[in-house]
């Protein structure tokens, strides 16, 4: 008994110290957000916030547009990946044959295909395709790089709809589009959602292809966050704005999905 | 209510054979229960009588009508699944007339028939329950509900009370005979254990290896099994089964030498057995009484009291281990030794190929 | 009979089954371009000369732009770097990441918001992270570290250009530690308390419940982790192109950041595919090993 009150506070100490070292930089990235470039540069406690921060980066005009290209590429590639990987994660599901198995591996091993190992014909391919800083490039960017976690993903879903269930539906009369409308999409819709919502995360964050493919006109906002890096860009408060705002959105919905986050980032090995 | 022929029936998975050639006539009415051991094919035959399985050969006919090419959805036939099978997205009140809405009945109608399956099961107060925030009987009465409403000509059902604990699944035993005579429906049931099929059954279908080993009431089946296997796997506790010698064969019977020692008539028909001939004896626990005149000797080794019956577990010579009935009064205790005899009309004598020799009087039970 | 009776089935069940398997066929043909095209591509290039701004360099080159790369000391530093960067965040993230998934699987007030801020560095994307620690946290004057630093009296370290590679091993183990705690603390709790109360049944303490019971059962999980992460870490990127470029002189280019400034930085199309294959190489070499273990719990 003495051992487990022991454990507990040991447990309570650790727990929430782990938890604090490791959140702080994102907490000081928020609070020196609110602070004026003059107290940013002071790393203090104390401070009048000030919003003046947010102000000035979401009046450059170039900020929203750098969001939007965010929104639309991550949502792009996200649509993109599911429509191709839905019906090839259903027929692997439902329809299995001798090849599935080498089908689904094959699909996780061109995932293991490193970036900078293609940088250089995805570069010139997307250049003499004129291409180079598209959203369009991006979105297909994504939308390949995540089609193997997609449907992965997907897979393992579909994988837990229980047979028993799909038969006792065409017992009841189910034929193929009743079956999917009443019984397969209710069921998976929780699945698809939160495989889409990695696949948002994933290009939200994505940060190899947009350095490498975009320049400005569609840079997404890894990019331009990135141009913070020049000596001239110093200004630690916008820098803290501009951060917070980038990684807000994208943080809430990690959180809020961090079980099924484990499934699609491991391949289902870890569930 | 309909009937249900079976025709050679044959299902394979490329070169395997599971069910080989099956031929059964389901009666109107008829409550059928397909028994066997695991692997037998029993709940593959049911999936291919429901259409969820593709038949490979044979003809299946509901009403005298060919309906193997018919889908599952069109049989007009109605099943219970051993997982309950239940759509955790709908409630128990959308599970039931799921079938309903999918046949385009109007809402009324379909709240009629929800409503009288859900009195007829005592579901009424959870009809608006999800699967998940019911226990596992009431999720089996939803899963029967869900058929009951559709009305279908034939229920199947594959071993739907073995998820339930054993108070449980007796009580929905008896639910379900209520079931079926309320209903006066045709229900062909799935199970892996025979005190089911005993006590449910108007007709028992013993599986094994893919082929029907017999056919038969379930008094039938107890008291004139047709082989050894049937005479095993029918009956709890088992069928004491020893090697003999043909004796004599004669117009009332044959007479066999028991291994230890002393001679058995068994009224048979000799059905080709000759004297000299190796055959096994079977004998029910309560076809062996204790007898200080008994003619086979042995040691008690466990006892079994169930309270009105006792089980006596006796070896008698070096191996031969038996079962005994007794009753609950009997004071006998381990580690006595026993003399048994045997009654003879309850015997049976199988040849080498495992079959029965026809017994000459029929059981008053087993007509 | 009973052959046309075969027949009228086959024909019955085969068509919808057979469109329904044939749904994967669009994914399958988009990777197998996405795969090969440039996999190809790359192959062809690491043979010729090609200089993406000068059109006069051109021709077979044969085995010279693998010569030149291996003659490269830049490329035996960066190797050198890769490897230093891999092996240091696996060591930091696998093995805290295991010591507190035991941790936060103890019952503590607060438990569930204590883990979700330590996992929140996860969904910080690179860019922002590596700023951050480079600007907010480990900058020799305005940082956080330089004024904890001062407070205990200490000089404040200029940490991008004391230590430059292991400023980035930290930056990369804070993305990166999350990661493994989720993983191992979600292996952790499939855990079967039973078998942990078995083994307290058999007199085995709490470091002996983790040696023979928690850590055997983690493996799995431990493994995958490792491979993911080498997967990923083989090519880190963005943290060292906004926080080093690559520097001072070579300390932090990693083989990512040289092909990176072979090809976009010297338009050195040949000698950057050179290095792409190289990559390539690695990376299959830790692949073949993720893949057979995920092959092996795959259940079609």
């Amino acid at each position: 008994m003495r051992e487990t009150v022991f454990q507990r506070v040991f447990a309570f100490v650790v727990g929430w110290g782990v938890a604090i070292l490791l959140f702080f930089p994102i907490a000081w990235m928020v609070l020196t957000s609110f602070k004026s470039e003059v107290d940013a540069i002071t790393p203090r406690l104390t401070f009048t916030p000030t919003l003046s921060s947010y102000a000035e980066v979401l009046s450059r005009a170039d900020y929203l547009s750098f969001a939007l290209n965010s929104v639309v590429v991550s949502v792009g590639g996200t649509v993109l990946a599911l429509l191709f990987a839905i019906p090839a994660a259903y027929s692997m599901a439902f329809h299995p044959t001798q090849r599935t198995r080498g089908t689904l591996l094959w699909m996780l091993s061109t995932k293991m295909l490193p970036p900078v190992g293609v940088l250089v014909p995805i570069y010139i391919l997307a250049r003499d395709s004129a291409l180079l800083d598209t959203r369009t490039v991006l979105v297909i960017m994504y939308a390949l790089a995540n089609l193997p976690i997609v449907v992965w993903m997907l897979f393992t879903f579909y994988k837990e709809v229980p047979k028993d269930i799909l038969e006792a539906g065409r017992m009841d009369g189910a034929r193929t589009v009743s079956e999917v409308w009443y019984l397969l999409l209710p069921l998976t819709l929780p699945g698809v959602a939160s495989t889409g919502l990695l696949s948002l995360i994933l290009c939200w964050n994505e940060a190899f292809w947009s350095l490498n493919l975009t320049t400005s006109s569609a840079a997404p906002l890894t990019a331009f966050i990135a141009s913070f890096s020049s000596p001239q860009g110093l200004f630690f408060a916008k820098l803290s704005a501009a951060s917070t705002m980038a990684v807000a959105p994208i943080l809430v919905f990690g959180w809020f999905s961090q079980r099924q986050l484990v499934r699609g980032l491991t391949f289902g090995a870890v569930k | 209510m309909a009937t249900l022929t079976l025709r050679d029936l044959r299902k394979s998975y490329g070169p395997a054979h599971v069910i080989k050639g099956i031929d059964l006539d389901v009666l109107e009415r008829e409550f059928v229960v397909f028994v066997g051991p695991s692997g037998c094919g029993k709940s593959t035959l049911l999936r291919m009588i429901a259409g969820l399985e593709d038949i490979t050969s044979g003809e299946l006919q509901i009403d005298g009508r060919r309906v193997n090419d018919v889908g599952p959805a069109d049989r007009g036939l109605a099943m219970v699944f051993q997982s309950y099978a239940l759509y955790p997205h709908m409630t128990v009140r959308q599970n039931m007339g799921f079938a309903l809405r999918l046949a385009r009945v109007p809402k009324a109608e379909r709240d009629r028939k929800v409503n009288e399956a859900a009195r007829i099961l005592q579901l009424e107060p959870y009809l608006e329950r999800r699967p998940k925030d019911l226990s596992g009987g009431q999720r089996q009465r939803v899963a029967i509900g869900r058929s009951i409403v559709r009305d279908p000509k034939v229920f199947l059902f594959d071993e739907p009370l073995s998820n339930l604990d054993a108070a449980l699944r007796g009580q929905m035993r008896m639910e379900l005979l209520r079931l079926h005579e309320d209903l006066n429906a045709t229900m062909i049931y799935v199970t892996h254990d025979q005190v089911e099929a005993m006590t449910m059954a108007d007709k028992i279908v013993v599986l094994q290896a893919g082929l029907v080993e017999q056919v038969g009431s379930p008094l039938e089946l107890y008291h004139h099994p047709t082989n050894l296997f049937v005479a095993g796997f029918i009956g709890s506790p088992r069928m004491n089964l020893m090697p003999a010698r043909v004796v004599e064969v004669t117009g009332s019977g044959v007479t066999v030498a028991l291994p230890s020692g002393g001679q058995v008539t068994v009224p048979t028909s000799a059905s080709g057995v000759r004297q000299g001939d190796t055959i096994t004896l079977g004998v029910r626990p309560e076809g062996l009484h204790v007898d200080s005149a008994g003619q086979i000797a042995g040691e008690v080794k466990l006892v079994e009291r169930l309270g009105g019956l006792t089980l006596l577990h006796v070896t008698s010579g070096v191996d031969l281990a038996l079962t005994v009935q007794i009753e609950g009064s009997d004071a006998t205790r381990a580690h006595e030794t026993v003399h048994l005899s045997i009654d003879t009309a309850a015997c049976h004598l199988f040849d080498k190929a495992g079959l029965a020799l026809p017994r000459l009087v029929r059981h008053p039970m087993a007509a | 009979m009973s052959a046309t009776l075969i027949r009228e089935n086959v024909a019955a069940a085969k068509p919808p089954r057979k469109t329904g398997s044939l749904l994967v066929v669009p994914s399958v043909v988009v990777l197998l371009l996405w795969m090969i095209v440039p996999l190809v591509m790359t192959l062809w290039f690491s043979f010729q000369y090609y200089n993406l701004v000068n059109p006069e360099v051109s021709g077979f080159a044969g085995r010279d732009n693998y010569e030149f790369l291996v003659t490269d000391p830049d490329f035996w530093v960066s190797l050198r770097n890769t490897m230093t960067l891999l092996i240091s965040v696996l060591v930091i993230t696998v093995g805290l990441g295991t010591l507190l998934a035991v941790l936060f699987d103890q019952p503590f007030p607060g438990q569930k918001i204590a883990r979700v801020l330590a996992i929140s560095p996860f969904f910080v994307m690179p860019t922002v992270s590596a700023l951050i620690w480079k600007n907010l946290l480990m900058h020799p004057i305005y940082g956080v570290l330089g004024a904890v630093a001062l407070a205990f009296g200490l000089q404040p370290v200029d940490w991008f250009a004391s230590y430059p590679l292991a400023a980035v091993i930290a930056i990369v183990s804070w993305e990166w530690l999350p990661f493994a705690l989720l993983i191992l603390l979600t292996a952790v709790q499939s855990l079967d308390h039973e078998q942990r109360e078995a083994a307290r049944m058999d007199g085995a303490g709490v470091v002996a419940q983790f040696f023979f019971i928690t850590l055997p059962h983690l493996s799995r999980a431990i493994s995958v982790v490792v491979m993911i992460e080498t997967i990923f870490l083989l090519t880190v990127f963005a943290e060292i192109f906004v926080t080093t470029s690559g520097g001072p002189g070579n300390a932090t280019t990693n083989l990512a950041f040289l092909i990176y400034a072979r090809a976009l930085l010297q338009y050195d199309v040949g000698g950057a595919s050179a290095g792409g294959v190289v990559a390539i190489i690695l990376a299959n070499i830790v692949a073949y090993f993720l893949v057979r273990s995920i092959a092996r719990r795959l259940e079609v």
